[in-house]
């Protein structure tokens, strides 16, 4: 469903992501591995929009979605999350979740000032579907606190949770796992591969903890200071001389 | 350490005299063509001296003296006072908002006609700052050049009724509608902006729209302003002693009373108690409405904002078209009221006032920006000797304000959505 060829980002004099290629199937889970400074993250800036690549294609559902604005790609259903995390902090963690079910409720202004039916429906829709994602991700108790005032593994599980709202077809989650421990890992391990069974959602995941990309993965993309270094099953990577040299390190 | 404080002292000082002798110490006197200096009196170069010894003093003992300022949050009786519940404060607020619309309804009827000539600027005030804290407070986009919108509303009216014979009730929609279109126009070039940079440029917007007004002098009668633009009437009622308009009847003659200059004055009073209530409801819907949320979401985090399919672009040209839709409102109401405008009205200290009373208020807080609005307009009329040292007060207080209640009177408390606890 999501096909990325041949993709090039270059920032001035430095080209940060060379020739990456990768896809993704419907129900996978892809991992982007590689060392600090590999050029992950900027892979990720340039599938969600927020770079307009250099060069190369990306390829969504067949369409090219290259350089179109990141409102736009979310809206096709290929929604991120951050490697640090975004929240509305202010806003409760409710109010987060509707937030992100914009383009599903009625904007209207007149319908909203009037409180039509229409309008009311769809705004109880989005809080029963909020509902539903904090439960899955055990934070209904916590629905009307601040989601500045969670901790930051609950920030973590709200942030996915925000963008299952939305309905996406394809999540891509930067380092998920990222400060939280290893029983918050294991939870979120549990998380994600139940989006992909039970929720049809493609996965795109970049992270460091090992563990849990050998876990979980269904295949592994190996960068290297902006070029592909290898692809292939968790098991195949485990064994690629070239992976472990550059990252896991020669044991 | 203290030699080096007081080395910055003496050079503060030496720089105050530097600067206050020759504009306090010296005057300059005509003596037919020529022009003499004189010394001033000697009283004014013992306050000059003692002016320096002050800044002495002050610069040298400066880091205690910012350290007792820094206590001083502990006089204020209400920092250890736990904040009330949630549900309970926002009860207590719509009470509190409910009780003022009535007192207000009632009481332009037991005072003088100066006061309620002063309550209806008030409430113009505090349409413009309510119409303003939804660009600033809940977008978050700090806009300098707010007051061009009321100028457009105002003028819209004028210009109306000076070339097309228009009414009142005509004119309001129509310059609310006017100056919401130029928000529209204004928030498409600045929508990358950010901060600085979009203060600045709205800056620009605000004194291009009023050196326009006042440089077409065949449209807009340039300095000397538009006069006679007329009351409003009350279907078809006007409210002169005279009827302007054949066919009108006038007010005081169908109801069978004795003509009186208030009744003028309080209609518009109404009218504009009227609007403004309109406008805070409408505004406080807007905030729970998809349309506020996503406001304040592209306030707290643009990026995770527009990743999650929210348009910049819509959110924030909505943000300034309602906010410009509502100083537009404000200023029909203000030609009305004035009878005369010109563009001496909208300065950029009009657009600074009600910045001002947005952030005294509470940015986002609704009462906070009404109870800021009522205070900043009634005070320097209260101080009326003080009158110079309205802007000296006016600063002091925005000072204090800062360091005892950075986040405002009544900081904004946001109405959250509730989930009900499922079954």
């Amino acid at each position: 469903m999501l096909e990325v060829q041949n993709l090039s980002m270059r920032f001035g004099g430095l080209l940060a992501v060379d020739q990456v290629t990768l896809d993704v199937q419907e129900r996978e889970i892809v991992s982007i591995i590689g060392p600090n400074g590999a050029g992950k993250t900027t892979v990720f800036n340039c599938m969600s929009g927020f770079y307009k690549p250099s060069g190369g294609k990306i390829l969504f559902e067949g369409k090219e979605v290259q350089g179109k604005p990141d409102h736009k790609i979310s809206k096709l259903g290929m929604v991120r999350t951050f490697q640090h995390v975004r929240l509305f902090t202010q806003m409760s963690v409710v109010e987060n979740l509707l937030v992100a079910q914009h383009r599903h409720l009625n904007t209207n202004m007149l319908a909203g000032l009037l409180g039509t039916p229409n309008y009311k429906e769809r705004e109880q829709k989005a809080l029963d579907r909020a509902a539903y994602w904090l439960e899955r991700v055990g934070l209904l108790e916590l629905a009307n606190r601040d989601a500045g005032n969670l901790a930051y593994g609950q920030q973590r599980r709200l942030e996915i949770a925000r963008c299952m709202v939305t309905e996406p077809k394809l999540l891509m989650l930067d380092e998920p796992a990222a400060g939280l421990n290893p029983a918050e890992t294991k939870e979120l391990n549990q998380l994600i591969i139940s989006l992909k069974e039970d929720y049809n959602v493609s996965v795109v995941l970049i992270e460091h903890d090992m563990s849990l990309v050998m876990d979980i993965s269904d295949r592994i993309n190996v960068i290297n200071q902006g070029r592909p270094l290898a692809s292939g099953t968790p098991e195949e990577i485990r064994q690629n001389d070239d992976v472990i040299k550059a990252y896991l390190g020669e044991a | 350490m203290a030699a080096n404080n007081y080395k910055h002292a003496l050079f503060c000082a030496i720089v105050t005299l530097i600067i206050s002798f020759p504009i306090l110490g010296l005057n300059l006197e005509a003596e037919g063509v020529k022009i003499t200096v004189t010394g001033a009196e000697t009283s004014t170069h013992i306050a000059i001296l003692l002016a320096a010894v002050v800044v002495f003093v002050f610069q040298a003992f400066r880091d205690s003296f910012m350290g007792a300022l820094g206590k001083l949050p502990k006089l204020n009786p209400l920092v250890n006072k736990k904040p009330m519940e949630q549900s309970k404060r926002v009860k207590l607020e719509s009470w509190i908002m409910t009780g003022l619309v009535v007192l207000a309804l009632f009481w332009p009827f037991f005072v003088s006609r100066g006061s309620v000539d002063l309550a209806t600027l008030v409430l113009i005030y505090i349409m413009l700052a309510l119409g303003l804290n939804v660009v600033v407070g809940l977008a978050g986009l700090l806009d300098l050049g707010y007051v061009a919108f009321y100028a457009v509303g105002a003028y819209t009216f004028a210009l109306l009724s000076e070339y097309l014979g228009a009414s009142f009730w005509v004119a309001l929609p129509a310059g609310a509608l006017l100056a919401a279109l130029f928000g529209l126009v204004l928030g498409f070039p600045v929508l990358r902006l950010r901060g600085d940079y979009l203060a600045i440029v709205t800056l620009g917007f605000g004194e291009i729209i009023r050196i326009l007004l006042n440089n077409w002098t065949n449209l807009t009668g340039g300095p000397n302003g538009i006069g006679g633009i007329p009351d409003p009437t009350l279907f078809g009622m006007e409210f002169g002693r005279r009827v302007k308009e054949e066919g009108n009847t006038s007010f005081h003659e169908t109801f069978g009373i004795a003509y009186s200059g208030e009744h003028k004055v309080i209609f518009l009073y109404l009218i504009a108690l009227v609007l403004a209530v309109i406008t805070a409801l409408v505004i406080r819907r807007f905030m729970r409405m998809p349309v506020g949320r996503a406001w304040e979401a592209l306030r707290e985090d643009e990026i995770a904002a527009r990743s999650l399919g929210l348009s910049r672009t819509a959110v924030k040209l909505s943000a300034f078209t309602i906010g410009a839709f509502f100083a537009g409102f404000a200023g029909t109401v203000f030609a009305s009221k004035q009878g005369f405008i010109s563009p001496e009205s909208f300065v950029f200290l009009e657009s600074a006032i009600i910045l001002a009373i947005v952030v005294l208020g509470g940015m986002g807080s609704q009462l906070g920006v009404i109870l800021a609005a009522i205070a900043v307009t009634i005070l320097p009329e209260l101080a009326r000797e003080f009158s110079e040292y309205r802007m000296l007060i006016f600063g002091a207080a925005m000072v204090l304000m800062m360091v005892w209640r950075p986040q405002g009177m009544l900081p904004m408390r946001r109405i959250h959505i509730k989930l009900k606890k499922q079954e």
